[in-house]
Formats: C-alpha cells, structure tokens, sequence
C-alpha cells in the first residue's frame, strides 16, 4: 500500500467511527446534563453533573430501573446459557450426524428467526396471562429462547463443521466414547465458536424491547429496555431524557465489557496447526 | 500384540458400489503388512474397517482371535496415525501423547513414565510442553506416532502418514518407522499409494485394485513374479515396459528383436498368438558396456533414443515404439488405471550412468532375455509366473522377519 492510500484508508476509517460513534457519545453527553440543560443546543454539557445518574440507582426512578436491571441480568444469562446448551447439541447433530429431517430442522430454525415478533406478541401475552408466565422470569426466557436458538444453532454448527472429523475419530481409536469424545474434543475446540455465539444471544436477549414491555407489568420481571420507555420526569412537566440517557449508558456497559473480556477468544483461531501445514 | 485374519470382507456403499470386494487376508502377529494400490482402490476403507470407523457390510474380522465386526473402535484396543496426524491442539504434546492413558485412567506417575518412555524413544523431549501448531510437520508426524505407541495396542495402523511430508523427511521417516515396528515387533498395517514406501516397509505387500486383492507377496516376489499386468505395472519406478510381441515357436518377435524363451517359458505360452512382454528397465543394458561373458544370454538391438535423463548415479533412455492398437487401447487402459498418464507408447531403459548413448541417434542395446515376462494382453495374467521361485522369495522374507524380531526382543532383554 502506498503511503497515499495509507492516508485515505485512515481518513475513510476515521469518517466511519465517528459517524457510528456519534450516537453514543451524544447520549453520553445527554446523561450528563442538568435537565435545564437538555435543549441548549450544545454538544458539550457545559457543567456536568451525575445528577441523572443518582436519580435513577439512588434516586426516584431507582425503584424503576435497579429490578429491570436485576432482571435484564438474569433473564438475559439464564436464556443465553439454556440456548448455548441446547444450541452445542443441535448443532453437533446437525454438523456430525446423517438423520432425516436435517435439512426441515435448519430451515425451521431459519423460518423462526424471520417470523415478526410483533405479530405473536399478542397471543402469547394471551397465553401467558391464562397459565400463570405473565410477568415471571420464564415467561420472558421461553420467548427469548426463540429468538436466541435459531440463530446459535446456525452460528454453531458453521463451527462444527470446521472441525476435522478425524479428530474425533482418533479419539475414539483412542479410546474414547462418543460422550467423552465430543467432551474432551469437541467441546475445546469448538469453544471460540461457542464464545461467540454466547455474546450474540446474550446481545439478542438483551436488546429485546417488544416483549418485555408486552409480557411484563411490574417489576417482578420488567428488563431495562421496557423500564426505559417507562420513565418519568421528577415532576410531570419534566423532560425524562437525562434519566432515560444515563440509564442507556449504564446497559451499554456490560455489553462493551462482554466484548472486550471475549475478544481473544473470539479471534483465536485455535484450530491453528491441527491438521497439516 | 495380535494377528489380524479378515474373511470375506466385503464393504458396500449406500449406492451398492462395493468399494472392497470379498477381501480374504491373514496378517500375522508382528507383521509389517502394506496395502497398497491406486486411488480408490479400497485400502483405506480397508484399514478404516479393521479400526472400526467404518461399518463392514459382510465377512469376518478376526482380531488376536475375536471377532471384533460389532465393536466399536474404543473397544478393539489398536491405535492409529491419521494422514494428516489429527493431533488435538488445544492440549500440549505431553497431554497429546498421554491422551489415551488419560481416557484408560492410568495414574498420573505411570503416565508421566510413559510418555517419557515415548518421547524417548521418538527424541520429543523438547516439544513436550508445545502445542501442535508451533510444530514443524516432521514433529508433528513423531507427535501422532507417540500417541500411537504410548499404550499396549494390539496393532498399529497407519493410513498414508507420510504423505503430508516433504520428499527428504519423507525417507528419514520412513526408516524410522521401519526401525520402530522392528524394536516392538507389533503388529502393523500401513495404507499407502507410494510404491517405494510399499517395497521397503512391507514384509508382505498387498496391492489392491477396485476393492480386490491381487497379490500378497513380499515386495521380492511382487517385483519378481508378479501375478499380472496390474501388479507388474504399479510395482516399480520406473515401471515395467510392456511390448507387444508375436510367438512364433520359442521366439518372441517384438518392435526391439527377437527374445529367445526357455522351455519352460515357452511352453507356458504356447498356442498364442498376440502376447505382451513385460521388461524392466534395468534388464536393458547399452550393448558397448555389456560383459562379453554376459552377452550371449540376451539380445542385442538397435533403436532411436528419444531423451535422456542422466541422473549422476543412473541414467534412463527413452524409447518409442509402435504397438497394434488393440495393445495401444489396452496400455493406456492400465497407464490409466494406475493413476498415470502415458500418452505415447515408449521403453523406459536404464542404462550405465557412464554410457555415451546420445539423444536422437541410433543405438544398440542389449537386453536381458532371462527375466522378462510373458503376459496374456485379454486378461493380463502373468503367463510365464514361476509360483514356487516367488513362495520360495516370500517365504526367505518371513525368516528374516523372525529373524530381525528375535534380535530386537534379544536386544531388549540385554538393555534391560
């Protein structure tokens, strides 16, 4: 690359990150201006204050946000962990074995991913309210694992298949069977490909807006997203954007943690050197 | 350590296309067997199915004994290198050796001891702690060997493992594991389509051609007295001309002279008409450079050299010759079948690395008329086979088998 092309590749990367940036740092800013403040026009808080912040983890909306972030947490890592589990299984059988109904499973799978989640929000709140999930943990984590499921079981056995079939077998020449093979094998190798897909259910689970204000009426099992869009001002004539900002902002950070803390292993290409090279 | 007896082995495919083919094969406790053949010929379906990773649609495998067709490989207690190694790399070569140990739940000292009997043995020592990415293939290759030897297997297979070298570790390999199997004297079957790998591993070779056994023999007997066309063309490099020839009475007349046969030979093919004559290249001889002693036991012709290749030790001279297109079809059928490409019809001939043979003139050659073979060009079998000088050639190999086997066992007892 010349040093010309250098310059435009950085200027070009440059314009990118700003412009996909930009959002956030505004948010960021908007959390921490006064609520006189909010329509200045400024891009800079002129005095910065952590007022939005004490008002929603100590303050008068912490009633509102503190369980929705308790909630967010566990519902979000239960149906993460229960779709990994599942997802690890499915996609070992669909990347290893010959059954019939492969190929109906997969497109299934897909199928579900597309469906409009709106249009069964409806029934579902039905359903729910007659055998006793409304606003309950499950009955968020049930719907969350439709969401999360397909899209493992896709990025999953992607993974699986990458995975020489050889090294399976020679752990079972090895003496190993199907069970411990797959443990002691599989497992290890496939856990960049878990890793990942991990982050993105988690991230699914997390973002989702439309269920949890639909399944949901207390705090009991409300998430941060529906607990957002239910702020209020200190006073009823009390523009809620400050709040509504600093809360956004602290539900960015676990994300940005996640990515940062699975990084390597995302990348690692841990396959590296097991076959020829 | 265990002999392996297959019966009637058959493997077909969802497609019916049966890949081995009614296999019948006994191989001895501490024998070295080779199967070796063409792409596609069914050696490593073979081998896959006396490991158990693949099913055996019918026929009896027999291990030290047992019937082993309904276990599962876990169970049949034979390790095995994979072509391309399949080392685990997410463990170190320590946890890669002791792998198997670890799954029988052996104690961690005994462990400890034997994989550094192992990596002794395969000079691992200073890669225990790496992992297999940041090994050379040659490493790598030791790696998969150590894990294969580090228990009491029944056998060793192999499934082309050197096939992923390059030419010169490929030799040094080669010996080594030679010199391996010798010092444990266990029994092993290694799959390859190299034929030298086949000539000096094997103390039997198999060659298999589209699922079938053609011949089981010491790699002498293969080369001396092979069964037919297809054993006769594959074993060997460079591989045996085939002439078309003419009988008439005990005389052969081929595009380079006539060949005189003996009594023997000649009543062997008697009554026929169109033969093909198999001659190796190194019974061709440049006839200024032949003994007088030597030269009345052969034929002396003239022909035009086409190239030449002088490679310091040995030199080999092209020759072109006509063929009637009934044996042209047939050669390039075979040429074909053996995984190569000949296009035209030409005699390869090793001549003396000092011979002034030059390219594109004429030039007298002799050639040795004692050796060469007589086959039928319909069916390929070998007309002038000498069965008993070929058991007899088997048969030396087995005692130097034992012979090489006692010596080590000797060996190891002393150093004990």
């Amino acid at each position: 690359m010349t040093s010309k092309e250098k310059t435009w590749w950085g200027v070009a990367g440059v314009a990118i990150v700003i412009y996909a940036l930009f959002p956030i740092a505004w948010i960021v800013s908007l959390s921490f201006k006064a609520p006189s403040a909010l329509n200045n026009g400024n891009f800079l808080p002129g005095a910065p204050t952590w007022e939005n912040y004490s008002l929603i983890l100590t303050g008068g909306a912490s009633d509102l946000f503190l369980p929705a972030l308790r909630n967010s947490f566990g519902i979000c890592l239960i149906a993460t962990a229960i779709s990994c589990l599942l997802a690890m299984f499915a996609a070992y059988a669909i990347a290893r074995l010959d059954f019939p109904g492969k190929k109906f499973i997969l497109g299934t799978a897909l199928a579900v991913a597309i469906f409009p989640v709106i249009s069964i929000v409806t029934p579902l709140f039905n359903l729910w309210r007659n055998i006793g999930l409304y606003d309950t943990w499950p009955g968020l984590i049930i719907p969350y694992l439709s969401l999360t499921l397909p899209i493992s079981i896709w990025t999953m056995s992607a993974f699986f298949r990458e995975i020489p079939w050889e090294m399976e077998q020679a752990a079972q020449v090895d003496g190993a069977t199907t069970w411990q093979a797959f443990r002691k094998v599989i497992v290890p190798l496939a856990a960049p490909g878990v890793f990942t897909t991990a982050i993105i259910a988690f991230f699914i689970a997390w973002n989702d807006f439309v269920y949890g204000i639909s399944l949901t009426s207390t705090e009991a099992a409300r998430p941060v997203p529906a607990a957002l869009g239910l702020f209020s001002g200190a006073s009823q004539f009390e523009d809620p954007t400050g709040a509504i900002s600093a809360a956004a902002v602290i539900v960015t950070i676990p994300v940005i943690v996640l990515v940062l803390l699975f990084q390597r292993r995302i990348v690692a290409g841990l396959t590296n050197g097991a076959v020829k090279g | 350590m265990a002999s392996i007896e297959m019966k009637n082995i058959v493997k077909k495919y969802g497609d019916g296309f049966p890949a081995v083919n009614d296999v019948s094969l006994d191989i001895d406790e501490g024998e070295f067997m080779i199967l070796v053949g063409p792409s596609g010929c069914g050696k490593s379906t073979l081998l896959r199915m006396i490991v158990g990773l693949e099913d055996i649609t019918s026929g009896d495998m027999v291990i030290g004994g047992t019937r082993v067709n309904d276990k599962a490989p876990r169970e049949r207690n034979l390790s095995m290198v994979f072509q391309n190694y399949a080392l685990y790399p997410h463990l170190s070569v320590f946890e890669n050796i002791a792998f198997p140990l670890r799954l029988a739940k052996v104690e961690d000292a005994e462990v400890q001891r034997r994989v550094n009997e192992a990596a002794d043995v395969l000079e691992l020592h200073e890669h225990l702690e790496r992992k297999p990415a940041n090994l050379s293939g040659g490493q790598r290759q030791r790696v998969a060997m150590g894990r294969a030897i580090v228990r009491q297997a029944e056998a060793f297979l192999f499934d082309e493992p050197l096939s992923n070298l390059d030419a010169k570790l490929r030799g040094q390999m080669r010996t080594e594991i030679s010199r391996l199997q010798r010092r444990l004297g266990i029994t092993t079957v290694y799959v390859t389509h190299d034929q030298t790998e086949a000539m000096t591993l094997g103390d039997r070779v198999c060659v298999l051609r589209k699922g079938k056994i053609q011949q089981v023999a010491s790699p002498r007997e293969l080369y001396e007295q092979p069964v037919n066309l297809f054993v006769a063309g594959f074993i060997g490099s460079p591989p045996m001309n085939f002439l078309p020839a003419q009988l008439e009475g005990s005389r052969l007349t081929t595009p380079f002279g006539d060949i005189e046969l003996d009594e023997r030979r000649a009543a062997a093919v008697a009554g026929r008409d169109l033969l093909l004559v198999g001659i190796r290249p190194e019974y061709f001889e440049d006839a200024s450079l032949v003994d007088e002693a030597k030269r009345p036991l052969g034929s002396v012709f003239t022909a035009r050299v086409d190239v030449t290749e002088w490679l310091g030790d040995s030199q080999f001279a092209y020759i072109p010759y006509e063929a009637p297109d009934e044996i042209r079809t047939q050669l390039r059928e075979l040429s074909k079948e053996l995984d190569s490409e000949e296009l035209r019809t030409q005699a390869i001939v090793s001549i003396d690395a000092t011979s002034r043979i030059r390219e594109g003139r004429d030039a007298e050659f002799w050639l040795d008329s004692r050796k060469v073979h007589v086959f039928d060009p319909t069916t390929g079998d070998n007309l002038t086979r000498d069965a008993e000088a070929g058991a007899e050639l088997t048969r030396l190999a087995a005692e130097d088998r034992v012979d090489q086997v006692q010596s080590a066992e000797g060996e190891g007892i002393s150093a004990a």
